[in-house]
Protein backbone atom coordinates (compact mmCIF):
# COMPACT_ATOMS: atom_id res chain seq x y z
CA UNK A 1 0.00 0.00 0.00
CA UNK A 2 2.12 2.73 -1.24
CA UNK A 3 0.33 5.51 -1.31
CA UNK A 4 2.77 8.33 -1.50
CA UNK A 5 1.75 11.20 -3.74
CA UNK A 6 3.79 13.94 -5.16
CA UNK A 7 1.63 16.64 -3.42
CA UNK A 8 2.97 14.98 0.50
CA UNK A 9 6.23 15.16 0.35
CA UNK A 10 6.46 16.16 4.23
CA UNK A 11 3.95 13.64 5.50
CA UNK A 12 4.40 10.46 3.43
CA UNK A 13 4.74 7.13 5.27
CA UNK A 14 5.08 3.53 3.61
CA UNK A 15 2.32 1.76 4.68
CA UNK A 16 -0.66 4.25 4.89
CA UNK A 17 -3.60 3.12 6.98
CA UNK A 18 -5.55 6.74 6.44
CA UNK A 19 -4.42 8.64 4.11
CA UNK A 20 -6.07 12.22 3.51
CA UNK A 21 -5.09 13.17 -0.26
CA UNK A 22 -5.59 17.05 -1.22
CA UNK A 23 -8.76 17.13 0.85
CA UNK A 24 -10.62 20.84 1.36
CA UNK A 25 -13.83 21.47 2.32
CA UNK A 26 -15.62 24.89 2.32
CA UNK A 27 -18.84 26.02 4.25
CA UNK A 28 -20.79 28.69 2.72
CA UNK A 29 -21.22 31.77 5.48
CA UNK A 30 -23.83 34.54 4.89
CA UNK A 31 -21.48 36.15 2.20
CA UNK A 32 -18.76 34.67 1.59
CA UNK A 33 -17.47 31.29 1.85
CA UNK A 34 -15.15 29.48 4.24
CA UNK A 35 -12.20 27.27 3.91
CA UNK A 36 -12.10 24.83 6.65
CA UNK A 37 -9.63 22.77 4.82
CA UNK A 38 -7.46 23.66 2.10
CA UNK A 39 -5.45 20.94 0.15
CA UNK A 40 -4.20 18.89 3.27
CA UNK A 41 -2.63 15.65 2.82
CA UNK A 42 -1.91 13.26 5.70
CA UNK A 43 -0.37 10.25 5.66
CA UNK A 44 -1.17 8.20 8.70
CA UNK A 45 0.90 4.63 9.47
CA UNK A 46 -0.88 0.78 10.54
CA UNK A 47 -0.92 1.57 14.73
CA UNK A 48 0.32 4.78 14.51
CA UNK A 49 -0.58 7.31 17.23
CA UNK A 50 -1.29 10.73 15.91
CA UNK A 51 -2.39 14.12 17.28
CA UNK A 52 -3.54 16.88 15.64
CA UNK A 53 -3.21 20.07 17.17
CA UNK A 54 -4.03 23.83 15.81
CA UNK A 55 -5.91 26.81 17.42
CA UNK A 56 -9.63 26.91 17.33
CA UNK A 57 -11.15 27.62 13.06
CA UNK A 58 -7.93 25.35 11.92
CA UNK A 59 -10.32 22.66 10.52
CA UNK A 60 -9.29 20.38 12.56
CA UNK A 61 -12.38 18.86 13.95
CA UNK A 62 -13.54 19.03 10.39
CA UNK A 63 -10.71 16.85 9.20
CA UNK A 64 -11.36 14.14 11.76
CA UNK A 65 -15.40 14.06 10.76
CA UNK A 66 -14.46 13.60 7.11
CA UNK A 67 -11.63 10.68 8.19
CA UNK A 68 -15.20 9.65 9.89
CA UNK A 69 -17.17 9.80 6.89
CA UNK A 70 -19.47 11.97 9.04
CA UNK A 71 -18.49 14.81 6.60
CA UNK A 72 -18.04 14.77 2.85
CA UNK A 73 -15.08 16.72 1.79
CA UNK A 74 -15.54 19.75 -1.14
CA UNK A 75 -12.71 18.25 -3.36
CA UNK A 76 -9.98 15.37 -2.81
CA UNK A 77 -10.32 12.04 -0.64
CA UNK A 78 -9.90 10.18 2.18
CA UNK A 79 -8.39 6.67 1.68
CA UNK A 80 -8.67 4.16 4.33
CA UNK A 81 -7.05 0.85 3.72
CA UNK A 82 -6.70 1.93 0.30
CA UNK A 83 -10.58 2.33 -0.45
CA UNK A 84 -12.07 5.88 -0.67
CA UNK A 85 -14.33 6.21 2.41
CA UNK A 86 -17.93 7.02 1.53
CA UNK A 87 -19.43 7.12 5.20
CA UNK A 88 -19.00 6.23 8.53
CA UNK A 89 -17.83 2.23 9.02
CA UNK A 90 -17.18 0.21 12.05
CA UNK A 91 -13.70 -0.35 11.01
CA UNK A 92 -13.08 3.17 12.32
CA UNK A 93 -14.27 3.83 15.70
CA UNK A 94 -14.73 7.56 17.29
CA UNK A 95 -14.92 8.99 20.65
CA UNK A 96 -16.43 12.53 20.98
CA UNK A 97 -15.76 15.08 23.23
CA UNK A 98 -19.13 15.42 24.71
CA UNK A 99 -19.12 11.28 25.25
CA UNK A 100 -22.32 10.54 23.19
CA UNK A 101 -23.46 7.88 25.32
CA UNK A 102 -26.74 6.47 25.21
CA UNK A 103 -27.84 7.69 28.66
CA UNK A 104 -30.83 5.37 28.54
CA UNK A 105 -28.50 2.24 28.62
CA UNK A 106 -26.26 1.39 31.19
CA UNK A 107 -22.23 1.45 30.89
CA UNK A 108 -22.47 -2.82 29.46
CA UNK A 109 -25.41 -1.91 26.90
CA UNK A 110 -23.62 1.05 25.90
CA UNK A 111 -20.54 -1.06 25.12
CA UNK A 112 -23.00 -3.65 23.76
CA UNK A 113 -24.58 -1.25 21.26
CA UNK A 114 -22.55 -1.35 18.16
CA UNK A 115 -22.05 -5.52 18.89
CA UNK A 116 -26.22 -5.51 19.06
CA UNK A 117 -26.06 -3.39 15.70
CA UNK A 118 -23.46 -5.97 14.27
CA UNK A 119 -25.84 -9.16 14.85
CA UNK A 120 -23.61 -10.98 17.63
CA UNK A 121 -25.28 -13.46 19.73
CA UNK A 122 -26.15 -11.88 23.13
CA UNK A 123 -23.30 -14.23 24.68
CA UNK A 124 -20.62 -13.23 22.75
CA UNK A 125 -21.51 -9.82 23.13
CA UNK A 126 -22.01 -9.84 27.03
CA UNK A 127 -18.61 -11.49 27.31
CA UNK A 128 -16.60 -8.84 24.36
CA UNK A 129 -18.67 -5.94 26.61
CA UNK A 130 -17.11 -7.51 29.92
CA UNK A 131 -13.45 -7.52 28.40
CA UNK A 132 -13.47 -3.98 27.19
CA UNK A 133 -15.75 -2.78 30.36
CA UNK A 134 -13.12 -4.37 32.27
CA UNK A 135 -9.81 -2.88 30.20
CA UNK A 136 -11.09 0.70 30.94
CA UNK A 137 -11.63 0.04 34.48
CA UNK A 138 -15.06 0.35 34.79
CA UNK A 139 -16.48 -3.46 35.61
CA UNK A 140 -18.05 -1.91 38.96
CA UNK A 141 -20.42 0.73 36.85
CA UNK A 142 -21.01 -2.11 34.43
CA UNK A 143 -24.71 -1.70 35.40
CA UNK A 144 -25.02 2.11 35.95
CA UNK A 145 -26.76 4.53 33.85
CA UNK A 146 -24.38 7.55 32.49
CA UNK A 147 -25.76 9.89 34.69
CA UNK A 148 -24.22 8.23 37.76
CA UNK A 149 -21.11 8.53 35.93
CA UNK A 150 -18.20 11.49 36.34
CA UNK A 151 -17.08 12.78 32.66
CA UNK A 152 -13.80 10.75 32.87
CA UNK A 153 -15.92 7.93 33.66
CA UNK A 154 -18.04 8.83 30.90
CA UNK A 155 -15.01 8.67 28.37
CA UNK A 156 -13.50 5.31 29.43
CA UNK A 157 -17.35 4.25 28.96
CA UNK A 158 -16.39 5.87 25.49
CA UNK A 159 -13.51 4.23 24.72
CA UNK A 160 -14.69 1.13 25.92
CA UNK A 161 -17.87 1.39 23.14
CA UNK A 162 -15.55 2.12 20.79
CA UNK A 163 -13.13 -0.26 20.90
CA UNK A 164 -15.85 -3.00 21.45
CA UNK A 165 -16.64 -3.17 18.02
CA UNK A 166 -13.12 -4.08 17.43
CA UNK A 167 -12.16 -1.19 14.75
CA UNK A 168 -8.55 -0.59 13.50
CA UNK A 169 -8.87 3.21 13.41
CA UNK A 170 -9.99 5.38 16.87
CA UNK A 171 -10.76 8.75 15.80
CA UNK A 172 -10.84 10.80 18.87
CA UNK A 173 -12.43 14.49 18.79
CA UNK A 174 -11.08 16.36 21.85
CA UNK A 175 -11.67 13.59 24.01
CA UNK A 176 -10.80 15.08 27.02
CA UNK A 177 -11.45 18.68 26.45
CA UNK A 178 -14.62 19.33 28.94
CA UNK A 179 -12.38 17.55 31.98
CA UNK A 180 -10.51 18.85 34.64
CA UNK A 181 -6.64 18.97 34.37
CA UNK A 182 -5.43 15.71 36.49
CA UNK A 183 -8.52 13.36 35.60
CA UNK A 184 -7.40 14.79 31.98
CA UNK A 185 -3.76 13.52 32.85
CA UNK A 186 -4.73 9.99 34.24
CA UNK A 187 -6.88 9.25 31.19
CA UNK A 188 -4.24 9.94 28.92
CA UNK A 189 -2.26 7.59 30.53
CA UNK A 190 -5.06 5.02 31.17
CA UNK A 191 -5.54 5.53 27.22
CA UNK A 192 -2.06 4.51 26.12
CA UNK A 193 -2.02 1.88 28.48
CA UNK A 194 -5.32 0.37 26.74
CA UNK A 195 -3.63 1.53 23.23
CA UNK A 196 -0.27 -0.45 23.68
CA UNK A 197 -2.23 -3.64 24.84
CA UNK A 198 -4.63 -3.45 21.94
CA UNK A 199 -2.68 -1.51 19.35
CA UNK A 200 -4.92 1.02 17.01
CA UNK A 201 -4.25 3.45 14.47
CA UNK A 202 -5.27 7.01 16.21
CA UNK A 203 -6.17 10.03 15.01
CA UNK A 204 -6.37 11.82 18.28
CA UNK A 205 -7.80 15.70 17.96
CA UNK A 206 -6.20 18.07 20.64
CA UNK A 207 -5.93 21.81 21.28
CA UNK A 208 -3.91 21.18 24.01
CA UNK A 209 -0.09 20.90 23.19
CA UNK A 210 1.16 18.96 26.13
CA UNK A 211 -1.64 16.17 25.51
CA UNK A 212 -0.52 16.59 21.83
CA UNK A 213 3.12 15.56 22.39
CA UNK A 214 2.49 13.16 25.37
CA UNK A 215 0.46 10.77 23.56
CA UNK A 216 1.69 10.87 20.28
CA UNK A 217 4.20 9.59 18.17
CA UNK A 218 3.86 12.46 15.46
CA UNK A 219 2.28 15.77 16.07
CA UNK A 220 0.31 17.48 12.93
CA UNK A 221 0.52 21.27 13.66
CA UNK A 222 -2.50 22.71 11.65
CA UNK A 223 -3.20 26.81 11.27
CA UNK A 224 -6.18 28.31 10.11
CA UNK A 225 -7.67 30.28 7.60
CA UNK A 226 -7.48 28.61 5.77
CA UNK A 227 -7.22 25.44 7.49
CA UNK A 228 -4.10 23.90 6.15
CA UNK A 229 -1.48 21.49 7.98
CA UNK A 230 1.35 24.12 9.12
CA UNK A 231 3.69 21.94 10.39
CA UNK A 232 4.10 17.84 11.54
CA UNK A 233 7.47 17.24 13.92
CA UNK A 234 8.22 13.84 15.04
CA UNK A 235 8.36 12.60 18.76
CA UNK A 236 10.90 9.99 19.06
CA UNK A 237 10.31 9.60 23.09
CA UNK A 238 10.06 6.15 24.32
CA UNK A 239 6.67 4.41 24.93
CA UNK A 240 5.26 3.28 27.72
CA UNK A 241 5.50 7.01 28.03
CA UNK A 242 5.53 7.49 32.07
CA UNK A 243 5.45 10.51 34.57
CA UNK A 244 9.54 10.55 34.09
CA UNK A 245 8.94 10.87 30.32
CA UNK A 246 6.42 13.60 30.51
CA UNK A 247 9.15 15.44 32.91
CA UNK A 248 11.80 15.38 31.12
CA UNK A 249 14.23 17.76 29.09
CA UNK A 250 13.39 16.12 25.87
CA UNK A 251 9.48 16.53 26.38
CA UNK A 252 10.05 20.12 27.00
CA UNK A 253 12.03 20.65 24.36
CA UNK A 254 9.60 19.23 22.13
CA UNK A 255 6.36 20.69 23.68
CA UNK A 256 8.01 24.00 23.28
CA UNK A 257 8.52 23.35 19.96
CA UNK A 258 4.92 22.21 19.18
CA UNK A 259 4.08 25.05 21.25
CA UNK A 260 6.02 28.03 19.05
CA UNK A 261 4.30 26.54 15.52
CA UNK A 262 1.13 26.82 17.31
CA UNK A 263 0.98 29.91 18.59
CA UNK A 264 3.79 31.53 16.11
CA UNK A 265 2.22 30.95 12.93
CA UNK A 266 2.43 33.28 9.72
CA UNK A 267 -0.88 34.96 9.51
CA UNK A 268 -3.17 33.39 7.13
CA UNK A 269 -3.08 34.07 3.62
CA UNK B 1 -57.19 29.02 58.72
CA UNK B 2 -56.36 28.99 62.75
CA UNK B 3 -55.01 25.75 62.75
CA UNK B 4 -52.51 26.46 59.60
CA UNK B 5 -50.41 29.14 61.48
CA UNK B 6 -50.16 26.72 64.99
CA UNK B 7 -48.80 23.88 62.93
CA UNK B 8 -46.99 25.86 60.64
CA UNK B 9 -43.65 26.56 63.38
CA UNK B 10 -44.22 22.50 64.66
CA UNK B 11 -43.62 21.57 61.20
CA UNK B 12 -40.78 23.92 59.85
CA UNK B 13 -38.97 22.82 63.39
CA UNK B 14 -39.25 19.06 62.12
CA UNK B 15 -37.09 20.74 59.03
CA UNK B 16 -34.16 20.47 61.08
CA UNK B 17 -30.80 21.15 59.34
CA UNK B 18 -29.67 16.74 59.75
CA UNK B 19 -32.67 15.44 58.19
CA UNK B 20 -33.12 18.45 55.83
CA UNK B 21 -35.12 16.96 53.12
CA UNK B 22 -37.09 13.77 54.89
CA UNK B 23 -37.29 17.41 56.84
CA UNK B 24 -38.84 19.76 54.22
CA UNK B 25 -40.95 16.56 52.55
CA UNK B 26 -43.00 16.26 55.83
CA UNK B 27 -43.42 20.00 55.92
CA UNK B 28 -44.88 20.59 52.68
CA UNK B 29 -47.32 16.66 53.28
CA UNK B 30 -48.59 19.08 56.80
CA UNK B 31 -49.37 21.49 55.07
CA UNK B 32 -50.93 20.40 52.13
CA UNK B 33 -53.55 18.23 55.05
CA UNK B 34 -53.70 21.76 56.71
CA UNK B 35 -54.42 23.07 53.15
CA UNK B 36 -57.04 20.61 52.14
CA UNK B 37 -58.51 20.07 55.81
CA UNK B 38 -58.89 23.96 56.23
CA UNK B 39 -60.84 24.56 52.45
CA UNK B 40 -63.36 21.85 53.67
CA UNK B 41 -63.91 23.99 56.73
CA UNK B 42 -64.00 27.21 55.04
CA UNK B 43 -66.79 25.26 52.79
CA UNK B 44 -68.29 24.31 55.17
CA UNK B 45 -68.68 27.15 57.53
CA UNK B 46 -69.79 29.08 54.03
CA UNK B 47 -72.66 26.35 53.54
CA UNK B 48 -73.85 27.13 57.17
CA UNK B 49 -73.76 30.65 56.78
CA UNK B 50 -76.34 30.98 54.72
CA UNK B 51 -74.55 30.81 51.15
CA UNK B 52 -76.76 28.56 49.31
CA UNK B 53 -74.14 25.35 49.09
CA UNK B 54 -74.36 21.62 50.31
CA UNK B 55 -72.75 20.75 53.61
CA UNK B 56 -69.68 18.29 52.98
CA UNK B 57 -72.20 15.92 55.19
CA UNK B 58 -74.78 16.08 52.91
CA UNK B 59 -72.34 15.75 49.36
CA UNK B 60 -71.02 12.38 51.39
CA UNK B 61 -74.59 10.70 51.67
CA UNK B 62 -75.57 11.95 48.49
CA UNK B 63 -72.40 10.14 46.81
CA UNK B 64 -73.26 7.00 49.07
CA UNK B 65 -76.52 7.17 47.39
CA UNK B 66 -75.63 7.76 44.10
CA UNK B 67 -72.91 4.99 44.36
CA UNK B 68 -75.45 2.69 46.31
CA UNK B 69 -78.07 2.89 42.80
CA UNK B 70 -75.39 2.24 40.86
CA UNK B 71 -75.77 6.24 38.85
CA UNK B 72 -72.12 6.81 39.86
CA UNK B 73 -71.05 3.83 38.19
CA UNK B 74 -72.50 3.98 35.15
CA UNK B 75 -71.38 7.45 34.98
CA UNK B 76 -68.32 6.81 35.58
CA UNK B 77 -67.95 3.98 32.84
CA UNK B 78 -69.58 6.03 29.70
CA UNK B 79 -66.78 9.21 31.29
CA UNK B 80 -64.03 7.20 31.43
CA UNK B 81 -64.91 4.54 28.26
CA UNK B 82 -64.84 7.79 26.05
CA UNK B 83 -62.27 9.90 27.35
CA UNK B 84 -59.65 6.28 27.52
CA UNK B 85 -60.66 5.45 23.80
CA UNK B 86 -60.02 9.27 22.83
CA UNK B 87 -56.85 9.62 24.22
CA UNK B 88 -55.17 6.04 23.51
CA UNK B 89 -56.48 6.61 19.79
CA UNK B 90 -55.19 9.84 19.85
CA UNK B 91 -51.74 9.27 21.40
CA UNK B 92 -51.67 6.25 19.23
CA UNK B 93 -52.01 8.41 15.90
CA UNK B 94 -50.36 11.40 17.24
CA UNK B 95 -46.91 9.24 17.85
CA UNK B 96 -46.43 7.88 14.48
CA UNK B 97 -47.12 11.58 13.06
CA UNK B 98 -44.90 12.91 14.71
CA UNK B 99 -41.95 11.01 14.23
CA UNK B 100 -42.54 11.02 10.57
CA UNK B 101 -42.58 15.21 10.82
CA UNK B 102 -39.55 14.66 12.77
CA UNK B 103 -38.08 12.76 10.81
CA UNK B 104 -39.01 13.53 7.14
CA UNK B 105 -39.06 17.00 6.11
CA UNK B 106 -41.96 16.36 3.44
CA UNK B 107 -44.12 14.70 5.97
CA UNK B 108 -43.77 17.81 8.22
CA UNK B 109 -44.92 20.06 5.12
CA UNK B 110 -47.77 18.29 4.50
CA UNK B 111 -48.95 17.77 8.31
CA UNK B 112 -47.91 21.45 9.76
CA UNK B 113 -50.23 23.76 8.22
CA UNK B 114 -53.39 21.42 9.50
CA UNK B 115 -52.05 20.74 12.93
CA UNK B 116 -51.11 24.52 13.79
CA UNK B 117 -54.31 25.22 12.08
CA UNK B 118 -56.26 22.93 14.94
CA UNK B 119 -54.33 23.91 17.44
CA UNK B 120 -55.60 27.30 17.77
CA UNK B 121 -59.35 25.96 17.81
CA UNK B 122 -60.90 24.68 21.07
CA UNK B 123 -61.65 21.12 20.40
CA UNK B 124 -64.76 21.88 21.56
CA UNK B 125 -65.40 24.81 19.23
CA UNK B 126 -65.65 22.05 16.37
CA UNK B 127 -68.80 20.13 18.55
CA UNK B 128 -71.70 21.51 17.13
CA UNK B 129 -70.26 20.81 13.67
CA UNK B 130 -69.22 17.32 14.84
CA UNK B 131 -72.80 16.64 15.90
CA UNK B 132 -74.42 17.80 12.86
CA UNK B 133 -72.02 15.45 10.73
CA UNK B 134 -71.50 12.25 12.99
CA UNK B 135 -74.86 12.05 15.14
CA UNK B 136 -75.34 12.49 18.80
CA UNK B 137 -74.13 8.78 19.34
CA UNK B 138 -70.45 8.09 21.05
CA UNK B 139 -68.52 8.92 17.86
CA UNK B 140 -68.68 12.65 17.97
CA UNK B 141 -67.54 13.21 22.04
CA UNK B 142 -64.70 10.32 21.14
CA UNK B 143 -63.77 12.32 18.41
CA UNK B 144 -63.74 15.37 19.91
CA UNK B 145 -61.77 13.94 22.41
CA UNK B 146 -59.25 12.18 20.38
CA UNK B 147 -58.46 15.60 18.35
CA UNK B 148 -57.43 17.08 21.78
CA UNK B 149 -55.50 14.17 23.14
CA UNK B 150 -53.64 13.90 19.36
CA UNK B 151 -53.06 17.80 19.09
CA UNK B 152 -51.26 18.13 22.46
CA UNK B 153 -49.17 14.55 21.50
CA UNK B 154 -48.41 15.26 18.32
CA UNK B 155 -46.66 18.47 18.81
CA UNK B 156 -44.82 17.29 21.73
CA UNK B 157 -43.34 14.50 19.66
CA UNK B 158 -42.44 16.14 17.03
CA UNK B 159 -40.10 18.72 19.13
CA UNK B 160 -38.83 15.40 20.75
CA UNK B 161 -37.54 14.09 17.75
CA UNK B 162 -36.24 17.21 16.27
CA UNK B 163 -33.91 17.80 19.70
CA UNK B 164 -32.53 14.69 19.55
CA UNK B 165 -29.08 15.21 20.00
CA UNK B 166 -26.84 15.15 16.70
CA UNK B 167 -23.61 13.24 18.27
CA UNK B 168 -26.11 10.65 19.41
CA UNK B 169 -26.98 9.56 16.17
CA UNK B 170 -23.36 10.16 14.63
CA UNK B 171 -22.52 8.20 17.30
CA UNK B 172 -25.06 4.95 16.39
CA UNK B 173 -23.94 5.35 12.66
CA UNK B 174 -20.10 5.43 13.61
CA UNK B 175 -20.83 2.27 15.44
CA UNK B 176 -22.48 0.70 12.60
CA UNK B 177 -25.84 1.76 12.56
CA UNK B 178 -28.22 2.04 9.94
CA UNK B 179 -31.32 4.30 9.51
CA UNK B 180 -34.09 1.96 10.59
CA UNK B 181 -31.79 1.26 13.86
CA UNK B 182 -30.82 4.75 14.78
CA UNK B 183 -34.52 5.34 14.25
CA UNK B 184 -35.99 2.71 16.52
CA UNK B 185 -32.75 2.76 19.18
CA UNK B 186 -31.63 6.06 19.46
CA UNK B 187 -34.59 8.38 17.76
CA UNK B 188 -37.78 6.40 19.90
CA UNK B 189 -35.91 6.21 23.34
CA UNK B 190 -34.35 9.83 22.97
CA UNK B 191 -37.56 11.64 22.18
CA UNK B 192 -39.75 9.31 24.56
CA UNK B 193 -39.66 11.88 27.62
CA UNK B 194 -41.33 14.89 24.97
CA UNK B 195 -44.11 11.92 24.06
CA UNK B 196 -44.69 11.48 27.71
CA UNK B 197 -45.23 14.81 28.69
CA UNK B 198 -47.59 15.35 25.24
CA UNK B 199 -49.27 12.29 26.51
CA UNK B 200 -49.66 14.14 29.91
CA UNK B 201 -50.82 17.19 28.28
CA UNK B 202 -52.90 15.40 26.34
CA UNK B 203 -54.91 13.45 29.05
CA UNK B 204 -55.47 16.69 30.83
CA UNK B 205 -56.84 18.26 27.70
CA UNK B 206 -59.17 15.02 26.46
CA UNK B 207 -60.72 15.24 30.57
CA UNK B 208 -61.56 18.94 30.06
CA UNK B 209 -63.02 18.51 26.77
CA UNK B 210 -64.67 15.26 27.67
CA UNK B 211 -66.68 16.95 30.39
CA UNK B 212 -67.47 19.84 28.20
CA UNK B 213 -68.66 17.52 25.70
CA UNK B 214 -70.81 15.35 27.66
CA UNK B 215 -72.32 19.10 28.86
CA UNK B 216 -73.62 19.47 25.90
CA UNK B 217 -74.53 16.06 24.58
CA UNK B 218 -74.20 12.82 26.87
CA UNK B 219 -77.57 10.79 28.29
CA UNK B 220 -75.10 9.54 30.82
CA UNK B 221 -71.86 10.39 32.02
CA UNK B 222 -70.32 13.11 34.99
CA UNK B 223 -70.85 15.83 32.72
CA UNK B 224 -74.43 14.80 31.92
CA UNK B 225 -75.38 13.84 35.21
CA UNK B 226 -74.36 17.83 36.58
CA UNK B 227 -76.20 18.90 33.15
CA UNK B 228 -79.09 17.10 34.31
CA UNK B 229 -78.54 18.13 38.32
CA UNK B 230 -78.67 21.88 37.23
CA UNK B 231 -82.27 21.21 36.18
CA UNK B 232 -82.80 19.87 39.13
CA UNK B 233 -81.45 22.46 41.45
CA UNK B 234 -79.79 19.45 42.82
CA UNK B 235 -76.36 21.14 44.47
CA UNK B 236 -75.13 17.88 46.40
CA UNK B 237 -74.85 15.64 42.95
CA UNK B 238 -73.61 18.74 41.21
CA UNK B 239 -70.56 18.90 44.07
CA UNK B 240 -70.25 14.53 43.44
CA UNK B 241 -69.76 15.29 40.13
CA UNK B 242 -67.26 17.73 40.48
CA UNK B 243 -65.56 16.08 43.13
CA UNK B 244 -65.15 12.37 41.21
CA UNK B 245 -64.20 14.63 37.98
CA UNK B 246 -61.02 16.16 39.80
CA UNK B 247 -60.27 12.98 41.49
CA UNK B 248 -60.26 10.72 38.53
CA UNK B 249 -58.15 13.54 36.52
CA UNK B 250 -55.54 13.46 39.47
CA UNK B 251 -55.38 9.47 39.80
CA UNK B 252 -54.98 9.34 35.84
CA UNK B 253 -52.30 12.04 35.85
CA UNK B 254 -50.42 10.36 38.66
CA UNK B 255 -50.32 7.04 36.82
CA UNK B 256 -49.02 8.75 33.75
CA UNK B 257 -46.07 10.60 35.53
CA UNK B 258 -45.28 7.38 37.49
CA UNK B 259 -45.03 6.20 34.14
CA UNK B 260 -42.30 8.92 32.94
CA UNK B 261 -40.61 8.65 35.95
CA UNK B 262 -40.21 4.85 35.34
CA UNK B 263 -39.50 5.13 31.72
CA UNK B 264 -37.24 8.43 31.79
CA UNK B 265 -35.77 7.95 34.52
CA UNK B 266 -32.29 7.77 32.93
CA UNK B 267 -32.20 11.60 31.88
CA UNK B 268 -29.39 13.49 33.72
CA UNK B 269 -31.29 16.74 35.51
CA UNK B 270 -28.88 20.04 35.30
Amino acid sequence: MTTTTQETPRTMTDAAKISVRDTRKTFALKDEEFVALDGVSLDVADNEFVTVVGPSGCGKSTLMNIVAGLETPTSGEVLVDGAGVTGPGPERGVIFQQYALFPWLTVRKNVEFGLKVAGLPAAERRERAEHYVRLVGLEQFADALPKTLSGGMKQRCAIARAYAVNPSILLMDEPFGALDALTRVRLQEQLLETWSSEKRTVLFITHDVDEAVFLAGRVVVMAARPGRIHEVIDVDLPYPRTEEVRLSPEFGELRNRVWRAVYHQPAGR
Amino acid sequence: MTTSTVSTPTAAKNGSPPRRRTGKRTTLLVLNTVSVVGGIGIWWLLALSGLQLPTPPEVLAKAVELAADGTLMEDLTASLGRVLAGFLLGSAAAIPVGFLMGWYTPARGLFEPWIQFFRTIPPLALLPLVLVLMGIGELPKVFVIFLAAFLACVISTYQGVVSVDRTLINAARVLGAKDGTIFLRVVVPASSPFILVGMRVGLGSAWATLVAAELLAAQAGLGSRMQQAQTYYDLATIFVSIVVIGVLGLVMDRLLLAAETKLTGWQERR
